[in-house]
């Protein structure tokens, strides 16, 4: 049996290799230019290296428009007076300034939760920095693809 | 500027201890300061820096916001309700001028 292709297969075809390998690329990328943006995690933490789990990031895959992106962040803590959120750190990893927000809980927060709305330039890594009442960090990342960037021209 | 107009939605009543949900709202421009007019000049940073939410005069919730969140500002978030009282939300404009607003909730 032949495998014949027409011309809108192979377009396809071909298209979907190129994104999978842009994909690939901008993901090395974002990991190789962060200077800035472990200097700020440093800055938050306080020098500790933070830990995976406990917060989780939600954003959108893809974004169409870079302008208003909606971000929300939650952490798993029991949010009494001496186990608490102290505070929450969002970053943009692929923007000119890599701070988007820091949130600030207390105890009467209840549960640990917070969404807003920022800004992405391109695509990128979204990152959240948690940071305990005790002191302890931990970190979540999600890669969110722009389709408009949304920092003017 | 046109004047920033705070919204706020807050349940009007709860339980004791309930965990409700907060939305807060400005209208306000965000400028960045990365963005540049037609001659070239850089149009300088506006944004609301700051967002506090107290109850009954307490802290419950504060963002420091950068220029890298959207214009008209929105945030979500969760406040544990252990008596009636009034919220109290306060956002901070890098002018120096204070938006606030009052919501009351009642607990039975």
């Amino acid at each position: 049996m032949t495998v014949s292709l027409n011309r809108r297969q192979a377009l396809a075809l071909g298209a979907g290799a190129a994104a999978l390998f842009l994909t690939v690329g901008t993901r090395g990328e974002a990991f190789a230019a962060s200077d800035d943006v472990k200097k700020a995690i440093m800055d938050f933490t306080g020098g500790k290296e933070p830990a995976a789990g406990k917060v989780e990031l939600t954003a959108p895959e893809i974004a169409e428009n870079g302008n208003t992106v909606p971000v929300s962040v939650a952490v798993d803590s029991p949010m009494t007076a001496e186990d608490h959120v102290a505070s929450v750190m969002l970053l943009a990893a692929g923007n000119p300034n890599p701070g988007v927000a820091t949130f600030h809980f207390s105890d009467m927060s209840g549960e640990c939760a917070a969404s807003t709305r920022m800004r992405l330039a391109t695509t990128q890594d979204v990152i959240a920095v948690a940071k305990m009442a005790d002191g302890s960090v931990f970190i979540d990342t999600k890669t969110v693809k722009v389709t408009i960037g949304g920092c003017g021209g | 500027m046109a004047q920033a107009k705070p919204r706020v939605k807050v349940p009007k009543k709860a339980s004791k201890d309930e965990v409700i949900a907060i939305k807060t709202l400005i209208s306000h421009k965000m400028e960045s300061g990365q963005r540049k007019d037609k001659e070239g000049n850089v149009i300088p940073r506006q944004i609301i820096n700051k967002f506090t939410c107290e109850f009954n005069g307490k802290m419950v919730f504060g963002c420091d916001l950068e220029p890298a969140v959207s214009a008209n500002p929105y945030l979500e978030f969760n406040v544990r309700v252990p008596e009636s009282g009034t919220f109290k939300f306060s956002w901070v404009d890098d002018d120096g001028s204070v938006y606030t607003k009052e919501s009351k909730i009642t607990v039975e």
